[in-house]
């Protein structure tokens, strides 16, 4: 139920034209970058706005292809979407014609080999999973931001996929919702083994969440280091982890990861780049 | 003055304090006002209705309209009674239902398929937008003499150019339904490897039934308009027959009958297609 991913050099280069001079021209959004994310790992990855967050993920998810450099998820390059992947997305992507329950159903049906009754036994057993169990028969707008991405959420693990990744996924949600449901998810992950990536540019989430924290530098993006979290996080719901001193430490340290890239007066050679004009 | 009957500005009634929408989700209700009761609503607009009647009947018997030219309410209705009863409007609502309702589903079954594939490719949409403005912009009943001499004065050439002016609104409303679903819904349904039939079926044409109900409702009040039009011109049964008829036979009371006909029409065809559009899209908020 978990798979290792590997990427290699990883760069992607998208044409874009300038608002300004009409220009077109290339945009670096990663150059050079090297991850690996082990089997049942949950790996949270934080950088500034802009860096390639969200590149790097889509890259996983195959709803791209790397310009340059490789991408193996146990040793097989990933050349396209796949079941063996699924992705929340922050916009919530329910679809807002079915009710909860059907929604997951509709991703049992893209998966094919089970009956209806086996698709609805799954999607119920998958509603319990992150409570919602009474609202099956409700629409996406009937239901709070929150329970919408905890649908969201039970249908990408509905099919069982490898590799969970998650693109910012609470970042439009009240700080109580998403801290709960940080909690949820660190139990589901515990109870599935399902490897997690998780995009975020919260660093108390990402503490919160990875066992390690993978933080990206400005564009082009590569991975500036990575952080091991080592955070007794058992009792979650009770005890209030992040106010301990070992989490202040670990965000303390991933801030000022961060704060690095901040710093002014720096340009990086990523910005003559991405000014070079297309021939 | 008591608050059912209060009266209130649009300005006083939309900024009105009411609880928030997290307050109503938890109570599972939803704030009302109290000058707002259904009961008087729908008492206000019968009494509109009865005015207007009201008025009809009245200023042609004061002599303030001329009865000869607009009859009193009560003569219409009468000669209404008489073309029920025998049965003679039966026959000419008769022939205009099989015509709007044969032009109507015919361009219906034809725009929707004809418009989905325009949208879900590029160059097709490209190849056959500007096209598509210039016979959108042209007027259905423009082209009428064109059906008639391509068509005959018969059945096709009325049913054709139905359908020409029915189909064009669902068509452009395919287009557009179709051509501005959600990317993320799109997102979603590739990272779950659905093939581009799946995705349309599953996907993109229940996202897109809303904006081609829009246009669906256009079109019914498109057939109606233009079969009456088609009808005037040549035709001996069908109700804007009936209207000219009456009317060159100075039949007039009749002729207000055979309006009143047509306005009822409008008003079920419209009521008809808004109650399928509320059946198809429960779903939205």
């Amino acid at each position: 139920m978990s798979s290792r991913i590997e990427l290699r050099g990883v760069g992607q280069t998208f044409l874009v034209r300038g608002n300004d001079d009409r220009q077109l021209r290339e945009f670096v959004a990663l150059e050079g970058l090297d991850l690996d994310i082990a089997a049942g790992e949950f790996l949270t990855v934080v950088g500034p706005s802009g860096c390639g967050k969200s590149t790097v993920l889509d890259l996983i998810a195959g709803l791209a292809k790397p310009t340059s450099g490789s991408i193996t998820i146990d040793g097989t390059p990933i050349t396209g979407p796949g079941l063996d992947r699924s992705v929340v997305f922050q916009q919530y992507t329910l679809l807002p014609w079915r009710t909860a329950q059907a929604n997951i159903e509709f991703a049992l049906e893209a998966k094919g080999g089970l009956s209806k009754a086996q698709r609805q036994e799954r999607a119920r057993t998958y509603l319990e999973l992150v409570g919602l169990t009474e609202f099956a028969g409700r629409y996406p707008h009937e239901l709070s931001g929150g329970m919408k991405q905890r649908v969201a959420i039970a249908r990408s693990l509905s099919y069982q996929p490898e590799v969970l990744l998650m693109d910012e996924p609470y970042g439009a949600l009240d700080a109580q919702t998403r801290e709960r449901l940080q909690e949820e998810l660190v139990t589901i992950w515990q109870r599935t083994g399902t490897t997690v990536v998780f995009i975020t540019h919260d660093i108390d989430e990402a503490v919160f969440l990875g066992q390690r924290v993978a933080v990206m530098s400005n564009r082009p993006g590569r991975i500036k280091a990575i952080v091991d979290i080592d955070l007794d996080r058992s009792g979650a719901g009770d005890r209030d982890v992040r106010a301990t001193a070992e989490f202040a430490a670990y965000r303390h340290e991933v801030w000022t990861l961060l704060r690095e890239e901040h710093a002014p007066g720096r340009p990086s050679p990523a910005h003559r780049k991405e000014d070079a004009h297309v021939a | 003055m008591s608050p059912s009957f209060r009266t209130t500005s649009l300005l006083d009634e939309r900024t009105e304090a009411r609880p928030n929408p997290r307050q109503e989700a938890a109570l599972r209700a939803r704030g009302v006002s109290p000058g707002r009761k259904r009961a008087v609503t729908l008492a206000r607009g019968v009494a509109g209705v009865l005015t207007v009647a009201l008025l009809w009947e009245v200023l042609p018997q004061l002599g303030l309209l001329d009865a000869y030219f607009i009859p009193p309410l009560h003569v219409v209705l009468g000669a209404w009674w008489d073309l029920i009863a025998s049965g003679e409007l039966w026959r000419h609502l008769q022939a205009s239902l099989v015509r709007s309702g044969v032009g109507f589903v015919l361009a219906t079954v034809l725009a929707i398929p004809i418009g989905a594939a325009i949208a879900w490719y590029r160059p097709v949409r490209e190849f056959f937008q500007p096209v598509l403005e210039v016979f959108r912009n042209t007027a259905a009943l423009a082209l009428l003499p064109v059906f008639t001499l391509l068509l005959g004065i018969g059945e096709a050439s009325k049913i054709a150019i139905i359908t020409y002016a029915c189909f064009f609104p669902i068509l452009l409303s395919t287009i557009s339904g179709v051509a501005t679903v959600d990317p993320q819904l799109l997102r979603s349904a590739k990272v779950l490897g659905l093939s581009p039939i799946a995705t349309f079926r599953k996907v993109v044409f229940p996202a897109a039934v809303p904006t081609i109900f829009t246009g669906i409702r256009i079109s019914g009040a498109a057939a109606i308009l233009v079969l009456i039009a088609a009808e005037l011109v040549g035709a001996n049964a069908g109700l804007g027959f009936l209207i000219t008829y009456s009317n060159n036979n100075m039949l007039i009371p009749k002729m207000y009958a055979a309006i009143l006909t047509t306005s009822v029409l409008g008003l079920a065809v419209n009521y008809g297609l808004v109650a399928l559009e509320r059946r198809f899209s429960r779903w939205r908020p």
